[in-house]
């Protein structure tokens, strides 16, 4: 790797965009830069599935006509990014991460790809994810593991590890993930870089790979607030091909990003900071809440009683639903298809060659949960738990403006450390889940290293349905409060 | 105990495909036909990533069947995931509507031997249709799938078990048929499989109040096969209680070549559906103005027009019922009609025209009656030429069967085939002359008293005359001559 792509690789999405506008470097560059950084970290790292050189190329070239053209659509025109292998993309092949899909070359795009696409972003590549995004450690990937560049022992969290590994080795500029349950804050917080989970229905989610529907939502990563805030201006917006996309106009993000902190009321939820933290998170946390009250935001203890039920709701809904989008991997139209004689044994075969442990654990929890006799004991009351975590953050929001916490209990641990161990990798996601289940916008932050381990901590924020406006305009704050730590050198 | 003292209880689930250009969740186009998988897109298709987005088309005509059926139309309903393994459901579920359907109860008004009654609904729910598997195509004996059908919109209508014969079966699909054709929301077709129907059939003692154990009897794609069907399925279920057997709640499939049912599946084989609120689309919401406009747009509807006819028209029930089970005989009959000068007397010459030669040609010729070459007009012409005595009965069906198919004026057949009616007394006093001097022994007998045999004389004239005496100067002459 030369030392201009190294260079411009510490370019942010923003920064980035704003040199190929001003014409100090050309799109092709850039994206020549981060092919070669991939090039050199990515045996390490793991991020990508697929990298896609002569589409990022051909897609940079016309950005650079663009430039000279003085036709630039956007400010991340001719910007390299990538994205979850769970986004359909039109003629490059897309996985979720299975082995059931190996092979599937998408007759058409996302609505955010598109999106992109259309506002001139180079798309790299595919990234590294958990399998159909069911995982917190990436570590369900049925390809390769995703290591941390923080440290490549550890997790760089999940679904969207590569999401966030990808941005904290510096191979792209930009990045989209989904969170159905934490899946882009959880990695966020783990490599040290900041992840938006929209409200729902603010991002379109045709041709995003469904995992749990009623919570899939797709959203941006960068390693500036400012620059998560900019990707999220771009595929934000209703869409009339997903009929649970809102027709709420979208607000600009960028425009109030630096009001600053002072007047904001920051909930402090009491049960999220109960015990059970580790100790280098739980210091990380209360810094920043205490760096909140120096910019002049007001803490206000309120109470989300129901944050306990959230995993044990999520783990029947998300399944539920999962069990059913899962259905139509049938080796009969596209993807794997095993050889098998007659019907039954072609479904049997192709599932279960097709699925690894995690997705078919899955299936069979949703299947039970949705069974005759189960249904009103199982689906119907984690439905019921739903509301009430609503109601909690309803009620919380009429004294504060936004709720502040952690992202996840503990640092990105070690690969393996819990793979055997599927409850306690669920209880990595208790904290962000309650986001989910309430639909709310939310998203994690850089705000501290745990001294122990020197690995990042993230501080959770999360907001009023279809205000992350506030929520960014508070993340922003803090970045500048609390400048987040030097991303670790992979080489 | 013989059949006959077992009281037969029915239920139908009926399957209406709606008259959309376009699929329930997609742009493609619902036209019958077409290469395999020519009309099919990533929606229909189920790739991955994909979502429904309701067509609202389809919601305007559920609005307008509910309200033409007396239903509750409920201002929110809730779609559904019905999740089952088949090759030609795609996304491994069907999009239903389960536990809040668009609509409940209403009824559908039926008429059987001059007795109204209304079949009670359970509910209406809007659905996507399944595509087919089709085998024997491939040359190396594999089957193939085409999606062509999967997301068209169907109407599940699904009544209460208010049946009491094979007949009330019968009569509940050709109106509820008759009612969906008019409001334009289904074609009707049992053949081509866009009318649909399932029964649930039972059966119990007579004075019995106790529903017994029901089937579920499907394909079943004519009348005729229907009631093929259903008197199987009850001599069935009548044998198995007098042998001490017990009815067992399965599904049975019709099997047209045998005519009989046999098993498909039981009750213990029966899919768990797993049904649940399909996360992907939110609650279908119908607006009052919705309403309102479905409302402004309902037509007349069968039974409607029929009592009309009784009262405006002085028809009788069964003439009204025959009329009106086509809307496009319907709308025929009335144009007719008008052309005729609207008169009661005009419109019972009309309904017998309608019901009677019409149907037969329009039977044998499978055309509509927009499609009918004789226009009302011509018909009207018809009843003219009849009235005024220049056409006798026998012309009058040459002339309608020859405008029938060749669309000529009436006049010109008329001439052109030498119809007109014979009314020169002279020419039928020769005939009749002739007649009786070649029938010295039965004008014997007549005059001797046996007054039948004048239907005798009156054929031999007519067949002497080709069919062209006037009928009434034939019988005067005849009467004159015979007495004298």
């Amino acid at each position: 790797m030369t030392r201009g792509a190294e260079e411009l690789g510490r370019l942010g999405l923003a920064e980035a965009g704003d040199a190929v506008g001003r014409g100090e470097v050309s799109a092709r560059a850039l994206t020549e830069a981060a092919l070669a950084r991939i090039d050199a970290t990515d045996g390490k790292i793991g991020a990508f599935l697929r990298v896609a050189p002569e589409r990022a190329l051909a897609a940079a070239d016309a950005a650079d006509a663009r430039a000279r053209g003085r036709t630039r659509r956007s400010a991340i025109d001719g910007v390299p990014i990538a994205l979850k292998d769970i986004f359909l993309t039109r003629g490059l092949e897309t996985t979720a991460g299975s082995r059931i899909l190996q092979g599937f070359v998408p007759p058409y795009s996302a609505t955010v790809v598109e999106r992109l696409e259309a506002a001139g972003a180079v798309v790299t590549g595919k990234l590294n994810m958990d399998e159909f995004a069911m995982g917190s450690s990436n570590e369900n990937s049925a390809f390769k593991p995703c290591r941390n560049p923080w440290d490549l022992a550890r997790t760089p969290g999940g679904s969207s590890g590569g999401s966030a590994a990808a941005l904290a080795a510096r191979q792209v500029h930009g990045t989209l993930g989904t969170d159905t349950g934490g899946s882009i804050r959880l990695p966020a917080s783990f490599c040290g870089v900041v992840g938006v989970k929209p409200t729902y229905g603010r991002v379109s989610r045709y041709g995003v790979i469904a995992f749990a529907s009623s919570l899939d939502q797709p959203g941006p990563l960068g390693r500036s607030v400012r620059d998560a805030a900019l990707l999220l201006q771009v595929i934000a917006g209703h869409d009339p091909r997903d009929a649970t996309s809102s027709t709420r106009p979208v607000d600009d993000y960028l425009a109030p990003l630096e009001g600053g902190a002072r007047g904001l009321r920051v909930g402090v939820p009491r049960e999220w900071l109960a015990g059970g933290l580790e100790p280098g998170v739980e210091r990380a946390v209360r810094a920043a809440l205490q760096a909140y009250e120096a910019m002049g935001a007001t803490l206000v203890d309120v109470s989300l009683p129901h944050t306990r039920y959230g995993i044990a709701a999520y783990y029947l809904i998300a399944p539920a639903e999962a069990s059913s989008n899962l259905a139509r991997y049938d080796g009969i139209r596209f993807g794997l298809r095993a050889e098998a004689r007659g019907l039954r044994e072609l479904y049997a075969e192709t599932r279960e060659q097709g699925f690894g442990a995690e997705p078919k654990r899955r299936i069979m929890l949703g299947t039970y949960a949705l069974s005759s006799g189960y249904y009103d004991a199982y689906y119907l009351r984690a439905q019921k738990v739903r509301t009430l975590v609503r109601r909690d953050f309803d009620e919380a929001f009429r004294t504060c403006d936004l709720v502040a916490g952690p992202v996840s209990p503990t640092v990105a641990f070690r690969l393996g450390e819990k793979a055997q161990d599927p409850l306690a990798m669920y209880l990595a996601d208790v904290f962000t889940i309650t986001a989910n289940l309430a639909a709310l916008p939310g998203l994690s932050v850089p705000c501290g290293q745990d001294a122990a381990t020197g690995l990042p901590v993230g501080l959770q924020l999360v907001g009023r349905p279809f205000d992350e406006v506030t929520l960014l305009r508070a993340a922003r704050a803090l970045e500048r409060e609390l400048p987040p730590p030097a991303l670790p050198e992979v080489g | 105990m013989p059949v006959s003292d077992f009281q037969v209880v029915l239920g139908l689930e009926v399957h209406a495909q709606l008259l959309t250009k376009t699929k329930i969740f997609c742009g493609c186009t619902t036209a019958f036909g077409g290469e395999p998988n020519a009309h099919t897109c990533p929606i229909c298709l189920g790739l991955p990533g994909v979502l429904p987005v309701l067509n609202a088309r389809v919601l305007e005509l559920a609005v307008l069947t509910g309200l033409a059926l007396g239903c509750r139309v409920k201002e929110s309903s809730v779609f559904a995931r019905k999740n089952y393994f088949y090759p030609d459901l795609p996304k491994g579920y069907q999009i239903s509507q389960y536990e809040l359907p668009i609509c409940e109860g209403g009824a559908v008004p039926v008429a059987l031997g001059g007795v109204e009654k209304g079949v009670r609904l359970t509910r209406i729910h809007m659905e996507e249709d399944a595509g087919k598997n089709v085998h024997d195509v491939a040359a190396d004996g594999s089957s193939g799938v085409d999606l062509n059908r999967a997301g068209v919109p169907l109407l599940e209508i699904v009544s209460e078990p208010d049946l009491r014969s094979v007949d009330e079966a019968i009569a509940y699909l050709k109106s509820l048929r008759a009612i969906l054709m008019t409001l334009g929301v289904n074609d009707g077709n049992l053949q081509e499989g866009s009318f649909r129907c399932d029964a649930n059939v039972s059966v119990m003692p007579r004075g019995s109040e106790k529903l017994g154990t029901r089937c579920e009897i499907k394909n079943m794609n004519s009348f005729r096969f229907l009631r093929q069907a259903i008197d199987f399925e009850v001599r069935r279920q009548v044998a198995l209680i007098e042998e001490g057997g017990k009815v067992v709640q399965e599904t049975r499939l019709f099997d047209p070549d045998r005519g009989e049912t046999r098993s498909m599946r039981s009750k213990e084989e029966a899919h768990d559906y797993r049904y649940f609120p399909e996360p992907d689309l939110p609650p279908v919401r119908v607006p009052p103005e919705l309403v309102e406009r479905m409302r402004r747009a309902l037509p007349e509807l069968p039974h409607a027009r029929a009592a009309r006819y009784r009262r405006d028209l002085a028809l009788p029930a069964h003439d009204a019922e025959l009329l009106v089970a086509e809307k496009e005989t319907a709308e025929w009959f009335e144009a007719a009609v008008a052309a005729s000068g609207g008169a009661p007397e005009a419109a019972k010459k009309v309904a017998n025209w309608v019901n009677g030669e019409l149907a037969r040609l329009a039977n044998e010729s499978g055309l509509a009656a927009s499609a009918w070459k004789i226009t009302p007009a011509r018909l009207a012409a018809v009843l003219r030429l009849v009235d005024a005595g220049t056409l006798g009965g026998p012309g009058a069906k040459q002339v309608v069967e020859e405008v029938f198919r060749t669309g000529a004026e009436p006049d010109a057949v008329l001439g052109a085939r030498g119809l007109a009616q014979v009314s020169d007394e002279g020419a039928i006093e020769a005939a009749v002359d002739q007649v009786l001097a070649a029938s010295a022994a039965e004008v014997e007998r007549y005059r001797g008293g046996n007054t039948k045999l004048m239907g005798f004389f009156v054929g031999q004239v007519m067949k002497l005359m080709k069919g062209k005496g006037n009928p009434a100067l034939v019988n005067a002459v005849l009467r004159r001559k015979l007495g004298g």
